[in-house]
């Protein structure tokens, strides 16, 4: 409990002591996930399969059926 | 064939090419300056001067900038994988599962852990472990690299797995046979020796610009002999590394060997091609001459291919014909066998009779390893771009052996103690400095579009690979990616320029 706890003060003071730079840096990151997961993967990216499918005997049936189209 | 909609599959394919050739920016200067870190950290541990703790930090701060830039643009490929590329990666999933898994969990427990120790842990964690830790994030980032990279290596040499045609899954049957197969212990040693290099040139770049301007003096010399050692070593396994992927892949893409030496006719005793100049609009079977010039080491190719000065090293046209003397069969027949594959496929799951069912499943497994053939339209579809693979390969190659040419000078000039006086060498380590980017993304063209029309190595071609979706949604988030990895690039490029123009803190005037 006790190293627990200095392991999350350590990432608190961490934080804490961030210089300007650092907060530049995690504002970036920031920005940055949320325009991929949020932007990007919800409206841009959905799964192609778990789109269309339920099951995964139903994405393979896709997947061969459509690799054996012609 | 005509379900296969070509422009999808080119829109694909750039979109692919965009996300990873920008991720690539980002991921040899993490693998390399990371155990540049290292290096001056264990300096500093060992030495307790004050002046290797400031050249430590001010690399860790570089070092932050370009990992904080850089993190997640490997995530994109990801959600490329599931909208774009829903075939391909139901195809490979059960083959790519466990070690996207294990670079998942390493990448979270020794990378996110020890680099906050690593920035945070000044005065903070005792000097041994801080030291450690940053030992461990440069092995935790190149450890994870190790995972993407034998995922890779899988879709050039297929090893280790069987296709399941109930699930029209692979499934993994060996991993240790897939994680140590050469192609991919060779591709993983090269792909992070060639971020060292990256690494290097950066770092003597930034310190003979910091040489030039006559700031920070001593700070730059020790980072710039440290990073010379490490490029020079680097840079000649690579060379080593580099002869053995080449090895492997005349063993398993004997088409991309003869496309990265631009040869038409092969044959026994063929000689290494240095300097050349390919005939322009060469094509499979044309009477014209394979080169306009070239320079050849004679012998060469057959050693470096075959281990054997008279070995035989087959080109294209002779990969394409096919020759039974050596065993290679024609595309054509084995477009033929892959149709009956695809056929065999399509019997055993549409049909109710378990005689025929059982009959079509071995027919199926005696011609899976001609599938991807049968999807061809014609035989010339099986040659990559011959000019853009010869070309980006002998850049490279030039490129690599003129790293190690600089290493060995700028190293020379630093025992010496009179690199400062060497302005001319200090400008070329400078100007090298996209070089090294330069033949690290060209290796990426020659591994990618040499392998072509493949993505899964004579199973599945890349225009059966892609998921039905509209050409137009593929092209706006081809241009949205643009936008966003410029933007990107362009802030990681304005912050570390700032931070290299202030220099290391304490020695600030």
């Amino acid at each position: 409990m006790n190293l627990l706890k200095k392991i999350f003060k350590f990432y608190i003071d961490g934080f804490k002591n961030i210089d300007k730079l650092g907060i530049k840096l995690w504002i970036i990151i920031a920005i940055k996930l949320f325009i991929m997961f949020v932007i990007l993967k919800i409206f841009f990216f959905p799964d192609f399969l778990n789109s269309k499918f339920d099951s995964d005997k139903e994405k393979g049936d896709y997947v061969i059926e459509s690799l054996t189209k012609n | 064939m005509e379900n296969f909609d070509m422009s999808l599959v080119d829109w694909s394919r750039a979109q692919f090419a965009l996300t990873a050739i920008y991720h690539w920016i980002f991921v040899p200067l993490t693998l390399g300056l990371s155990f540049i870190i290292a290096f001056m950290h264990t300096k500093y541990y060992k030495t307790k001067a004050d002046k290797w703790k400031n050249t430590t930090k001010f690399w860790m701060k570089i070092f932050g900038i370009n990992f904080a830039i850089g993190v997640a643009t490997g995530i994109i490929l990801e959600f490329e994988f599931g909208t774009n590329w829903s075939n391909y990666s139901w195809i490979v999933g059960d083959i790519f599962g466990a070690p996207l898994a294990i670079e998942g969990i390493l990448a979270f427990f020794l990378e996110s852990t020890f680099i906050a120790v690593m920035f945070f842990g000044w005065d903070r964690v005792s000097k041994k472990f801080h030291m450690l830790s940053s030992w461990f994030v440069a092995i935790g980032s190149n450890l994870s690299a190790l995972w993407i990279l034998v995922a890779n290596a899988w879709m050039q040499n297929p090893v280790g797995m069987q296709f399941n045609p109930d699930t029209a899954r692979n499934e993994m049957v060996d991993f240790w046979e897939i994680l140590l197969s050469p192609t991919a212990i060779y591709k993983f040693l090269h792909t992070i020796t060639n971020g060292y290099v990256v690494a290097s040139l950066f770092v003597i770049g930034i310190s003979a610009w910091f040489i030039l301007k006559g700031r920070h003096l001593e700070f730059a010399k020790r980072s710039m002999q440290i990073a010379a050692i490490f490029g020079l070593v680097a840079s000649l396994v690579l060379v080593y590394t580099g002869d053995g992927s080449a090895y492997c892949t005349a063993k398993d893409q004997p088409m991309k060997l003869a496309a990265m030496e631009g040869l038409y006719e092969g044959g026994n005793e063929q000689g290494l091609v240095t300097v050349a100049l390919p005939t322009p609009c060469k094509k499979y079977g044309d009477d014209k001459n394979d080169y306009l010039f070239a320079v050849k080491i004679p012998y060469l190719l057959s050693y470096l291919a075959t281990r054997n000065f008279d070995g035989y090293v087959p080109g294209v046209n002779n990969i394409i014909d096919g020759d039974k003397k050596h065993g290679i069969v024609s595309v054509e027949e084995r477009m033929e066998n892959g149709k009956i594959a695809i056929n065999a496929l399509k019997e055993y799951k549409t049909s109710e009779d378990k005689i025929v069912k059982d009959k079509a499943l071995e027919t199926f497994r005696e011609n899976y390893k001609h599938f991807g053939y049968g999807f061809l339209p014609d035989k010339e579809a099986a040659i990559p771009n011959v000019p853009l693979t010869f070309y980006s390969f002998h850049i490279m190659v030039g490129l690599g052996f003129y790293f190690i040419m600089l290493f060995a000078v700028i190293l020379f000039f630093s025992i010496k103690q009179t690199i400062d006086k060497k302005k001319i060498w200090l400008k070329i380590a400078l100007w090298s400095i996209p070089l090294g980017f330069i033949a690290s993304e060209l290796g990426w063209v020659v591994a990618e579009v040499g392998r072509q029309p493949w993505t899964i190595q004579d199973i599945l071609p890349t225009m059966a690979s892609t998921s039905h979706l509209s050409v137009s949604s593929v092209q706006t988030t081809f241009w949205l990616f643009t936008v966003l990895f410029t933007v990107l690039l362009i802030a990681e490029i304005k912050i570390m320029i700032h931070q290299i123009k202030l220099g290391p803190k304490e020695e600030r005037s």
